[in-house]
């Protein structure tokens, strides 16, 4: 293990910034730690090396001159490779795209986190396209699960899942449209922010289905999870859903407590189908808040129902000329779902999108009378590459569509949520969500932070070096 | 609805949409096409109002 794997980025960043550790020595530890580890775990799909070296020598001369430097000074990220690395082409997990030409610019997320001093190390493996709960790619092979390489790490941002929870950087950038973000953070046992839709840009990211298409971070701290947020906030002009909304920064109150908010765990569909590791995991945060109320979120089956129709026919339009010209370049998987996605009745889109503004209207209800609800974020722990089926309520299902079951109904109206690891007893982390009412992501990260406080959420080391 | 039905659905979508697809194709299209069409199904089981508007909101 090199001298700095699994540091927190807060610890980088304030030692970077004293100048306890040179930026330079921060990159080369963890290019030493990719070039060790990266053949186990198949997370990274290019390493911006000579780039990360080149930031790190403005870094440490910024520090010796005594120049202000960010809070990400000298933190090493990596991004999933649907976001636009400046160089590189935008593979979106295709092979497709690997005859794109490389982007002009950096997206703007990459460009925030390098103004607060992170350091950019390259790009991960993705399921294709996004179309993915698994973190499988035929074209790359899979991300493997840290925690045990012959599992999945969960999609699609699974290289961010595999980077961060095998200690490779302490920081990575997913995308969630239907929960790619928290299924990985699940599987991996890291802390993941999905934020409210439209907080932050998605300029320079390859699309999905636009109206559920977040970015996000994933760490193993809360307290990073907050500064990369913050270091994120801000409108931007060139993404249209980016809102006109001043930062509001989280750090400062992340240690804010609990006392006073309303918490309830979600009943009903957010525990039907739910492993039993699931539920102790749910049960165990429940306890750990005195939470003794149940919520049902009503209709989230028809929610689910419904993200998954505007997801499969958006995701459909968007390459259908990419089905005619060129299906045998995609992963026979995603193929599949997008061919079949083509087919489906433009009347069950519309009636979605107008569900879509009923249930939101019945959820945002709910946060009248709590703060915070709390579900799993998968049905269960990390399945084995590979695997085809899973067992939904006593019946074999596919595993691939169903991943998704509970973090599907919340995205569905871009309500913020942090992902928190929870330990199992089969030793393989599990995700439980926090969700809270939109722009609200201040509340669901105290409540994540006083969770990591009492050791109820975690994020593990591999058992053993990866 | 019976395979006949979807594979006869597939075969004419297919050709609407101008998109090729190759025989041994044809079973995981089928299954994903149902449960496609069954969350459809879910979601057009709802009853709304006429008056009802999309989620999305266009601005001029």
């Amino acid at each position: 293990m090199t001298a700095l794997a699994f540091r927190t980025a807060a610890a980088i960043a304030t030692d970077v910034a004293d100048g306890r550790l040179r930026a330079a020595d921060v990159v080369a530890d963890t290019l030493s730690r990719i070039e060790q580890i990266d053949p186990l775990l198949n997370a990274f799909t290019a390493i911006t090396a000579e780039r990360a070296r080149a930031r790190a020598v403005a870094i440490d001369a910024d520090v010796a001159a005594g120049h202000a430097v960010g809070p990400l000074a000298g933190v090493p990220f990596a991004v999933k490779n649907l976001i636009d690395i400046a160089g590189l082409p935008t593979l979106a997990g295709s092979k497709i795209n690997r005859d794109h030409p490389p982007a002009q610019a950096d997206a703007t997320l990459v460009s925030r986190l390098e103004d607060a001093g992170a350091i950019l190390v390259g790009a991960l493996n993705m399921g294709e396209y996004a179309y993915d709960f698994t973190g499988e790619n035929a074209h790359e092979g899979p991300s493997r699960n840290p925690h045990d390489r012959t599992r999945m790490s969960g999609g699609s941002s699974g290289g961010s899942g595999s980077a961060v929870g095998g200690g490779l950087v302490p920081l990575a950038l997913g995308s969630d449209t239907n929960g790619s973000i928290r299924v990985p953070a699940s599987f991996c046992g890291l802390f993941g922010l999905k934020p409210t839709y439209g907080r932050l840009s998605r300029h320079g990211s390859f699309p999905f289905v636009s109206s559920l298409d977040h970015l996000g971070p994933l760490a193993r701290s809360v307290e990073d999870l907050a500064l990369a947020y913050d270091a994120m906030q801000g409108h931007d002009p060139l993404d249209p859903v980016s809102v006109a909304r001043a930062p509001e920064p989280v750090s400062e109150g992340l240690s804010g407590g609990i006392t006073g908010l309303r918490i309830a765990s979600a009943a009903g569909y957010f525990r039907a189908g739910a492993s039993a590791e699931a539920l102790a995991a749910l049960d165990a945060v429940a306890a750990a808040l005195g939470v003794t109320r149940q919520i049902e979120i009503p209709e989230a089956a028809r929610a689910r129902a419904a993200a998954y129709v505007i997801t499969t026919t958006e995701g459909a339009a968007l390459h259908l000329d990419r089905l005619r010209t060129r299906a045998a370049d995609f992963d026979t998987d995603v193929r599949d779902r997008l061919i079949a996605g083509a087919l489906v009745p433009a009347a069950a889109v519309a009636q979605a999108q107008k569900f879509r503004r009923w249930y939101r209207a019945a959820v945002l209800r709910l946060f009248d009378e709590v703060d915070a609800i709390l579900a799993p974020a998968t049905p269960f722990v990390a399945p084995l590459i590979g695997q085809k089926t899973m067992m939904l309520q006593g019946q074999p299902v596919p595993l691939r569509p169903n991943i998704g079951i509970y973090t599907q109904p919340i995205s569905f109206i871009g309500l913020p949520v942090v992902a928190v690891p929870v330990k199992t007893a089969t030793g393989l982390p599990i995700g439980v969500q926090i969700i809270t009412a939109p722009w609200r992501e201040d509340l669901a990260l105290r409540i994540a932070q006083a969770l990591e406080t009492n050791g109820i959420a975690h994020a593990p080391h591999p058992p053993q070096e990866v | 609805m019976t395979e006949e039905h979807l594979d006869a659905f597939i075969t004419a979508g297919t050709a609407l949409l101008d998109l090729p697809i190759r025989p041994e194709w044809q079973a995981a299209i089928r299954m994903h096409l149902a449960i496609s069409l069954s969350h459809a199904q879910t979601v057009l089981a709802f009853p709304l109002p006429d008056e009802s508007d999309p989620a999305p909101v266009f601005v001029p």
